[in-house]
């Protein structure tokens, strides 16, 4: 008994983990799987032939290279605005400034749904065509308030003095902000590209109001295909998808404490 | 910047005006080159303000910046060759110690950056944690990162803004000597900014003491401590007993006669501002004796409060018309007093100075003793 006593934070962590990690596995677990009929959720018999042949569906990878790339170019364009808002933002006092930290605000507050057809019926209006242009607008818009999130506790985080200092040991304006600016506030924004990355690319609702059918994404395919069937392709890239996020997170964390260790 | 001729400092007219409020009003000062120079005072006496204008961090309402003959007034800090040691010390968490300390000489395109650095590690006894990171050193240390950061610019002037604030007091103590002897072997112009009026006294060639956006009084430790032109100087470096007086047309062999609460007392003529009759009587209390062997001058009260410090025993003498006046002897082997006891007072001529009375006798006196 006094045994549990003592363990039992390391019992409810083990807890909490399985319970996160059994989608994920029951999820690898049937990519090897080849199912008897079109759907893919009764384990029949091993197999890797969905892992030989990932694009062995038609369309999977062209929705998979669209939401790549729409995740991409959202991730990149929302971090630089995001960035120099997030700054603005921090160090500046300026008119409208309250108002403009209450609508960067606003895209984390709204459902998704109510924002989706808003801005379906605002791309009608002014004449934008639905499909991946209309999906990118509405991507990076929502991805810029996770990014000055991300940023702005990071900036609000940093010593005015260090900045000071760089300048009074002869530092330019720029050099500042590129040696003791930009890499005390990188984890910041490197954390809010991620973030705008992964929302991005898992992104169903916004997304399918504002597709047209030649701008199928990952998340649209996987859902129009469940009704018709689950090829065991989608539990391959689901697979893949977690294991570059597995990477990218233990990498970042190895980096960190060898860093620690190389100070030491 | 090895062998360049760096010239006085002086402020000319400098002020500082933030919306209503005026940190600090038309200053002239001149720090000449070579020395190390306190500025002392209260916070918010605007003696920050004033180095942060010498930095470049601020930029002055009014008034003119000059070092020796240039005039950097305009100047951004980045161009200015003056460095701060800052309260924080604002080390670069990135960075490792040595790239903290080369980073201004790399601004410069210094060639021997990285071999400059390490000898100034070298002079502030860090050489063996320059690969570490700020974080991984103590207070102390990250105190001599800072200073070494600064110094390694040969800067025409060295700005230390409560360099020692955040020290315990043994440390504290240690860093005072630490830096008056790295001041002397680097031959720089160091102003340091503290509230601590020990620490300006110990360290410092010259101070300057101000209140309330003004310098009250410029000089050297000894002769602000013997001779205080003001009751904000007097009670914010020190100690004073003041007792009002008046000065009587009695003249004697250098002597002024004053009475005070009807005890004639006398006072040496330098040490009172000409053409002054109503006074403030000041005495340090080291200055004043249990007994008669002080001097001619005496009064008798009651010992309120005796505390023994080690080195010196501090009495609190209540006089008939109420003020407590501060005694502090040597425990050298004189004569001991008990609380409720009743004892003379007695000084000698030289130790007292006279104040004009317009003044507010408690200026500056519980300032001091918030920062204990």
């Amino acid at each position: 008994m006094r045994w549990i006593r003592k363990h039992l934070l390391a019992f409810a962590a083990l807890a909490v983990l399985v319970y996160m990690l059994v989608p994920n596995v029951v999820v690898a677990l049937f990519s090897f799987n080849k199912p008897s009929g079109r759907y893919n959720y009764e384990w029949t018999k091993f197999s890797t032939d969905a892992w030989q042949h990932p694009c062995g569906t038609p369309g999977i990878c062209d929705s998979l290279g669209l939401s790549l790339k729409i995740g991409i170019t959202a991730s990149v364009v929302a971090t630089i605005l995001g960035t120099m808002v997030a700054f603005a933002l921090g160090r500046h006092r300026f008119r409208g400034r309250a108002s403009t930290n209450l609508l960067i605000f606003m895209p984390m507050a709204t459902p998704e749904v109510v924002m989706g057809s808003s801005l379906l019926t605002l791309f009608v209006m002014m004449g934008v065509p639905s499909g991946s242009g209309a999906i990118l607008i509405a991507h990076i818009m929502f991805c810029l308030s996770f990014v000055v999130v991300a940023v702005k506790a990071r900036v609000a985080a940093l010593d005015p003095r260090l900045e000071e200092a760089a300048a009074d040991l002869g530092a330019t304006p720029v050099q500042t902000f590129l040696r003791v600016t930009l890499p005390l506030t990188a984890p910041g924004i490197a954390a809010g590209a991620l973030l705008a990355f992964s929302l991005s690319f898992d992104d169903y609702i916004i997304t399918n109001f504002n597709a047209s059918p030649s701008s199928i994404t990952f998340p649209m395919y996987v859902w129009g295909a469940s009704t018709r069937g689950t090829p065991v392709q989608i539990n391959v890239i689901g697979t893949i998808m977690f294991l570059v996020a597995l990477v990218v997170v233990i990498g970042g964390q190895l980096l960190g404490s060898r860093r620690q260790r190389a100070a030491a | 910047m090895a062998g360049h001729e760096s010239g006085d400092l002086r402020l000319a007219g400098i002020s500082k005006q933030f919306e209503a409020f005026t940190a600090v009003h038309p200053l002239d000062l001149t720090v000449p080159a070579g020395s190390f120079f306190a500025l002392l005072g209260p916070s918010g006496c605007g003696k920050t303000t004033t180095l942060r204008m010498v930095a470049g961090l601020e930029e002055p309402t009014g008034g003119r910046i000059l070092i020796g003959d240039k005039d950097i007034t305009d100047t951004r800090a980045y161009q200015r060759n003056v460095n701060t040691v800052f309260q924080s010390y604002a080390l670069f968490p990135h960075m490792s110690v040595v790239d903290n300390v080369s980073f201004g000489l790399k601004r410069r395109g210094d060639k021997n950056a990285d071999r400059k650095a390490k000898e100034a590690l070298e002079l502030v006894q860090l050489g063996e944690v320059a690969r570490k990171r700020p974080s991984q050193l103590s207070g102390g240390m990250q105190q001599r990162v800072a200073l070494a950061r600064a110094i390694v610019n040969r800067p025409d002037v060295l700005l230390l803004d409560e360099p020692l604030g955040a020290l315990d007091l043994k440390l504290r103590r240690q860093m005072q000597i630490e830096l008056k002897r790295i001041q002397s072997e680097v031959g720089l112009t160091f102003i340091h900014v503290t509230h601590d009026q020990e620490e300006a006294m110990t360290m410092a060639d010259t101070i300057a003491v101000m209140n309330s956006g003004r310098v009250e009084q410029l000089g050297d430790p000894a002769t602000l401590y013997e001779h205080p032109r003001s009751t904000f100087v007097a009670n914010f470096l020190g100690q004073s007993n003041l007792l009002r007086a008046t000065v009587d047309r009695g003249e004697g062999n250098g002597v002024v006669e004053v009475t005070s609460h009807g005890h004639r007392l006398e006072v040496r003529r330098d040490h009172v501002p000409a053409g002054v009759r109503d006074i403030w009587l000041g005495v340090r209390p080291e200055k004043l004796r249990l007994g008669d062997s002080g001097g001619p001058n005496r009064l008798s009260g009651q010992v309120t409060d005796v505390s023994f410090t080690g080195v010196a025993t501090q009495y609190l003498v209540r006089m008939p018309w109420g003020r407590e006046l501060v005694v502090v002897q040597q425990n050298d082997g004189s004569g001991r007093a008990r609380a409720g006891e009743t004892v003379t007072i007695s000084w000698a001529a030289e130790h007292g100075f006279a104040l004009d009375a317009s003044q507010d006798a408690d200026a500056g006196a519980q300032l001091e003793d918030d920062h204990g």
